[in-house]
């Protein structure tokens, strides 16, 4: 059964609508990946989605129910969240960042077991080396993937806490945004792997060839309306790529078959392609 | 190695902290030297050893005191002005803490963005405007009334601080510290225009205020505060958790479980009941708030947990610590303790700017 359905949700602030009647179903086990330009409404979808924000008009349900019922604390064992960097001005230590994840989740559970998860949850997010470092000292990509381990540290909780809804979700909204190019591939395998364990992903990227490469499906987004939804080859075609986000997209095959995308600007005064060497019409 | 010492001190460990008992246990001891050194302070020198036998005679450990002169200066001067130093000032420093949670930054002070000077305008108005209205009634302000105008003066400031500084979900610190000097100077202002139509007994008590002074303490006055006191101490440890979340921002609060709203308002009333009680026993006294929760979080780190009870027992320490001073200095007279609490604070304070930079403030 779904687990989060998005009914006609909008999100409208000063007549605006940032998200306009998106219909979407995330179901346990998958990895979703939305993608779209900037201003898309991406990260008020994902806000919509796990309850930080309550729709202007339609509805959001969690497990069949009205998100906005759901207690703070139930939610929490239920689902994480990695929002886009934040700044912290006390000096945490990453450990510290991390145990806040299990804060209330976790308040039941015995305090090896809790240390346990932590010590795992560091690890998933190769953060283990920097426990004891100040966060304040990191840099954007560590806090990220400090992040990161604090939400799969609260994943780890919640799915034992008594009384909570088994299933679960995780939202990760551009997280691999300032990420190097080792730890991007690491990260989306965290994802999979949490998605194969039967844990729902839903995850903002900016990168199409990592959105093809392990979403399970892809949701376009364009002015806060949901454009395509389907298989990343489906929702993804050159035609609706240059539409979308005004690039030339090209489909390659790798050694797998799999679908790999090489982008050109398209030329606006229209005769086709950007050539090499010539100088950049936008400027 | 268990996995605790592991994540406090692995390979990379930057960060040390103290064990909470000990830490704690420190700063009780401190605490109880301090108290018994300002026992001992003032135009009746008494030495620590005689303060502790006769308190351990109230308590029937030892012999009667051997001076009953000592032990009625104990009783009725020094004990209350102790107890009621304690109090405020590890109020002041617990409703700094607070705040500095509330806000998600360590610049914010009560005393600062003007909630203490809001307190102070709303007693000030009470002893001024009470005072004539009751005066026909042929009777003088009830000091029990105090407490509670501070409280409502610190309240409205601390809620018209939020509302200004707070769009869609986000508090800007900028907006909050320069809405503060604002409302600081309104108060100030108000303040000042009763200070006009006052009379010389009422000026006199308005002196009291601005300054701050523990010179007035009675069990009257201990017994007025201990309540908003009390409440403060005991409902801080339920906020704890929830001030740790937030420091993480609001939204990542709400994620990990935390019901925002009610934390907020809670550190909100607190902090308003907290410099309420303290200005309406002490006058307004700065810095505690600040000072105090900062050396505490350079030891001990920001978890509120061990912040908060620590910043009460090392708030009351000092504050008792700078009474002594005010007490011994001019001696047979009093310096006002602000003056010595600002003295000490508002370097401290610039110096916490220039050492995080702007960047603090953002």
């Amino acid at each position: 059964m779904t687990l989060l359905t998005l009914d006609a949700a909008s999100y409208a602030v000063r007549g605006r609508k940032l998200v306009d009647a998106v219909e979407l179903a995330l179901d346990p086990g998958e990895l979703l990946v939305v993608v779209g330009p900037n201003g898309a409404g991406k990260s008020t979808l994902v806000k919509l989605a796990c309850g930080e924000l309550a729709p202007t008009t339609g509805r959001v349900l969690w497990e069949g129910q009205e998100l906005g019922r759901w207690p703070a604390w139930s939610l929490a064992a239920a689902r994480a969240v990695l929002p886009q960097a934040s700044g912290l001005a006390f000096p945490f230590t990453v450990g510290e960042v991390v145990r806040l994840g299990l804060d209330v989740v976790g308040r039941a559970l015995p305090a090896r077991r809790r240390e346990e998860m932590v010590r795992d949850a560091l690890a998933r997010g190769d953060v283990s080396h920097l426990t004891g470092r100040s966060y304040q000292t990191l840099s954007g990509g560590e806090r990220q993937r400090v992040h990161f381990a604090r939400a799969v540290a609260q994943l780890a909780a919640g799915r034992l806490a008594a009384g909570a809804p088994r299933r679960q979700a995780l939202f990760l909204d551009e997280p691999t945004a300032s990420l190097d190019i080792h730890h991007q591939l690491l990260l989306m395998h965290e994802a999979r792997r949490l998605a194969r364990e039967g844990v729902a992903v839903l995850a903002v990227l900016h990168d199409l060839n990592l959105a093809a490469a392990v979403a399970d499906r892809v949701v376009l987004l364009r002015g806060g309306q949901l454009i395509a939804a389907g298989r990343p080859e489906e929702a993804l075609s050159a035609a609706r790529i240059r539409e979308v986000f005004a690039v030339e997209a090209e489909i390659l095959r790798g050694a797998a078959g799999e679908a790999i995308y090489a982008f050109s600007m398209t030329d606006p005064s229209g005769d086709g392609r950007l050539k090499p060497g010539r100088k950049d019409p936008v400027g | 190695m268990t996995s605790a010492d592991a994540l406090r001190a692995g390979p990379d460990a930057g960060v040390r902290r103290p064990g909470a008992i000990p830490l704690l246990a420190a700063l009780v001891m401190l605490c109880a030297a301090i108290a018994v050194v300002s026992m001992g302070a003032g135009a009746v020198s008494i030495p620590p050893g005689r303060v502790v036998s006769i308190i351990a005679g109230w308590l029937g450990l030892a012999d009667a005191p051997a001076s009953a002169r000592e032990a009625l200066i104990l009783y009725d001067i020094r004990l209350p002005r102790t107890v009621l130093g304690l109090m405020v000032g590890a109020t002041l420093a617990v409703s700094g803490a607070l705040m500095q949670g509330l806000f998600r930054n360590p610049l914010a002070d009560p005393s600062l963005v003007g909630v203490s000077a809001g307190a102070a305008l709303a007693a000030a108005t009470t002893i001024v405007v009470g005072d004539r209205l009751l005066a026909a009634l042929g009777t003088g302000v009830p000091f029990a009334l105090l407490p509670l105008a501070a409280f409502a003066g610190g309240l409205v400031t601390t809620l018209a601080l939020y509302v200004i500084a707070t769009r869609e979900g986000r508090t800007s610190v900028t907006t909050m510290l320069l809405a503060g000097v604002a409302l600081a100077a309104l108060a100030g202002a108000l303040t000042g225009l009763l200070v006009y139509i006052s009379d010389d007994r009422q000026l006199r008590d308005l002196t009291f205020w601005s300054l701050g002074s523990l010179g007035g303490a009675t069990w009257a006055k201990v017994v007025a505060v201990a309540p908003a006191v009390a409440a403060v101490l005991v409902l801080m440890p339920f906020l704890a958790r929830g001030l740790n979340a937030l420091l993480l921002g609001e939204a990542e609060a709400f994620h990990i479980g935390i019901a925002v709203e009610r934390v907020k308002t809670a550190a909100i009333l607190l902090t308003a009941l907290g410099v309420g009680a303290a200005v309406a026993s002490c006058g307004t006294i700065g810095f505690i708030g600040i000072v105090v929760p900062h050396l505490v979080r350079l030891v001990a780190g920001p978890d509120h947990r061990l912040l908060l009870p620590a910043s009460a027992l090392l708030g009351g320490a000092l504050l008792l610590g700078a009474d002594i001073l005010a007490r011994l200095l001019v001696a047979p007279s009093e310096l006002p303790i602000g003056i010595l609490t600002a003295a000490v604070g508002a370097p401290f304070f610039l110096w916490l700017l220039l050492r995080r930079g702007f960047g603090a403030l953002s």
